[in-house]
């Protein structure tokens, strides 16, 4: 397979300073549709942090990302229509059931998914039996599962970029989320994505990013 | 930082551009040498105003002696406001073209401008005793000047319970500006709802016919108050220079030149 | 653009709805504050009627000062406000549609209420209605305001006491147009004046404190 000619998302010479700390430096990279990258690093070594600079949450401190070839500040709008990211935090409302949940995150991201597309999504994650419980009494992995419904929900984002997805799920839920994030690189999607633990994901092309090499 | 688009390390410096001096590093030693022409100025403009304020001008028909006072109340007002304004300026022209410089400047101005509004209160209520018996009227001017300080206090207190310098900045710039449209609503609500309630029909600048002395000197202590204002600015913005960029090179090379001599060269 | 509006004013009433405890604080606290004024200042009428007017807007400008400083908060706790930011749809109009949803559950029910209130405070029929206009066009401006200081105090430590400082300078054009209405009506000078600055206000804020307040949140987020 050759090297295409645009790289989907680009980083040129990032730097990443909180507060006071210089987290990173001089971090490159290129990510071609249909690639997989897994953000390694030391705790603190500013993961997450790229990962908000990726998605647009933060600024760097220097250096630039690049969607599709273009300065990505400039393609604001193509920028976000095209990535779907899920942090740490689940945007999980208590007082909502897992489909209100789901249904007011895709009004959010104005996103028009059809209800049995959202429904279908709840049931593949295994959350069937408890669509009509408030998200308060679901365990936390549930609720994880609630967040992580979007992405089976989602055939239109061309970058999923995830926080560790993994966390307090279980066996199957990590066995689901892995297929489910193949499926989206087979469809020619890319993930950036970070995690703690070994987990198998089918993917052509796939990179490793270790923020310990980048780190001042 | 160091590397910002605007840094003078890509800016020639032969040529007359209007950012060569936004970045810290240019400034910092244009700044040192405007200090003490502006810290000159302010001593000779404050003995030149004060002489006139009290040995030239005339004793007022009205109010005797007491409206002397003028000469440093209606300063302070004129530079309070004036502050405020030119805040926001650098705080728009931040926001607008991301130069680290804009913002450092808003904040080193805010102590002084609330100084100045203060000041405008103080001298107001001083000349309110003599004149309306009381320290304290609910006057359209006096209002406002209460406001504008809380404005100030504001600004402050929302740059001080921001830790990341970043955010602080341009928060603080957002509520500066908002402030600034707000300004002239607040002066004109104020006036207007002060006119309902029949207030003060003595004003400390209203006297109909004031000498020419007195506007020189009133003038004079005004330019005085900007040299003052432009100094102390100055002193303050190259503090929070230093303060924020200690871990950029310029500035160690600076403690090193400063520990062997000469800091303002 | 119109049906994330729709949507997003939807979600947070149907969150209040499954919390409607929450919304029912501003609404005592304006209750108790008015009531407490002539415990203070004695009870005669004619004085009563005087300070009406007054009582009614500070205690309307306490009441969404207390309860605005929440706006944002569980979506920043929760995670919701990253996916807003992330949003293809513009940042001001979900925060729009955040403060209209805010206004109909807090401004809203002390304009229903304060006809009662003025019945306390001994106003005639006439100047209730007045009272009442004011409060229509003044507290979606006070919800507009308070949305741009909730943002920017979002996650501050000692958030209380610094909103009131950055928001309540820029209340004090409200608190003349809107208290001064009745003075006015009372001196035969027509409240169309007061009505029609009220107006203009809103319309101002209604132009600049969403992007404000959105350009805030991306700052908070940072």
């Amino acid at each position: 397979m050759t090297e295409p000619a645009v790289a989907l998302i680009e980083a040129r010479a990032l730097a990443c300073v909180r507060g006071r700390a210089r987290l990173f430096s001089g971090l490159d990279f290129a990510l071609a549709p249909g690639e997989l990258m897994h953000v390694a690093g030391a705790n603190g070594s500013g993961k997450t942090s790229l990962l908000r600079i990726l998605c647009g949450l933060s600024e760097p401190e220097s250096g630039e990302v690049r969607w599709r070839g273009e300065p990505a500040r400039r393609v604001s709008d193509d920028w976000r229509d095209g990535l779907l990211y899920l942090g740490h935090r689940n945007a999980v409302k208590d007082d909502f059931t897992p489909l209100e949940n789901l249904r007011a995150s895709a009004a959010i991201a104005g996103e028009t998914t059809p209800e049995d597309t959202l429904l279908r999504a709840l049931v593949d994650i295994g959350l069937g039996a408890r669509l009509d419980v408030p998200a308060r009494s679901l365990s936390q992995g549930q609720r994880r599962r609630v967040a992580l419904a979007r992405l089976l929900a989602d055939s239109r984002s061309a970058l999923w970029i995830l926080d560790e997805p993994f966390t307090a799920l279980d066996v199957r839920a990590v066995a689901t989320l892995a297929g489910a994030m193949s499926a989206h690189l087979a469809r020619g999607g890319s993930i950036i994505y970070t995690t703690h633990q070994p987990v198998d994901i089918d993917a052509l092309r796939r990179q490793t990013l270790n923020l310990d090499d980048f780190s001042c | 930082m160091s590397d910002s688009p605007l840094s003078a390390a890509r800016v020639p410096s032969a040529g007359f551009s209007l950012f060569h001096y936004a970045s810290p590093q240019t400034f910092f030693p244009l700044a040192g040498k405007l200090l003490w022409p502006c810290w000159i100025a302010a001593l000779l403009l404050t003995v030149a105003g004060l002489y006139t304020a009290f040995f030239v001008a005339p004793t007022d028909a009205t109010q005797g002696d007491s409206y002397r006072i003028i000469f440093i109340h209606v300063p302070a007002a004129w530079m309070s406001m004036v502050i405020y304004m030119a805040m926001a300026f650098w705080c728009a022209v931040g926001l607008v073209f991301n130069t680290r410089l804009s913002f450092m400047m808003s904040s080193a101005l805010a102590p002084t401008g609330a100084l100045w509004a203060f000041i405008a209160l103080w001298t107001g209520a001083l000349w309110g005793k003599p004149t309306w018996g009381t320290y304290w009227v609910w006057d359209a001017r006096l209002t406002s000047e209460l406001i504008l300080f809380f404005l100030y206090c504001g600004y402050m207190a929302l740059q001080a319970a921001i830790d990341d310098p970043r955010r602080a900045d341009r928060a603080g710039a957002l509520i500066a500006i908002v402030g600034a449209i707000n300004v002239p609503i607040i002066y004109f609500s104020v006036k207007w709802w002060n006119t309902l309630h029949q207030g003060s029909s003595v004003s400390m600048t209203q006297s109909p016919t004031m000498a020419t002395t007195m506007l020189t000197g009133m003038l004079l202590m005004a330019l005085a108050a900007w040299a003052y204002t432009i100094g102390v600015a100055l002193v303050r913005v190259r503090a929070i220079m230093i303060e924020r960029e200690r871990h950029t090179d310029w500035v160690r090379q600076l403690s090193q030149a400063g520990s062997n001599g000469d800091m303002n060269a | 653009m119109l049906s994330v509006f729709v949507s997003v004013v939807r979600r947070d009433l149907l969150l209040a709805w499954r919390r409607r405890s929450d919304v029912l604080t501003a609404l005592g606290f304006f209750l108790l504050v008015t009531s407490l004024f002539p415990l203070g200042v004695g009870p005669e009428p004619d004085q009563l009627s005087r300070i009406a007017a007054g009582v009614m807007w500070v205690a309307a400008l306490l009441a969404t000062l207390l309860s605005v400083q929440r706006l944002f908060e569980s979506d920043e706790a929760d995670g919701t406000l990253e996916q807003m930011l992330l949003s293809v749809e513009p940042l001001a109009v979900i925060v729009l549609a955040k403060v209209c949803a805010y206004w109909l559950l807090t401004g809203l029910p002390l304009v229903v209420i304060a006809p009662l209130i003025a019945l306390q405070f001994n106003l005639s029929p006439d100047e209730t209605l007045i009272v009442c206009a004011t409060l229509l066009i003044g507290t979606p401006t006070l919800s507009l305001l308070g949305a741009v200081g909730a943002s920017l105090t979002l996650g501050l430590r000692g958030g209380g006491a610094l909103i009131a400082l950055l928001v309540l300078p820029l209340y004090v054009p409200l608190l003349i147009f809107g208290a001064g209405a009745v003075d006015a009506w009372r001196a035969g000078l027509g409240v169309q004046s007061h009505l029609a600055l009220l107006g203009a206000c809103l319309l101002v804020a209604f132009a600049v404190c969403p992007l404000a307040s959105a350009a805030a949140l991306r700052i908070a987020q940072d």
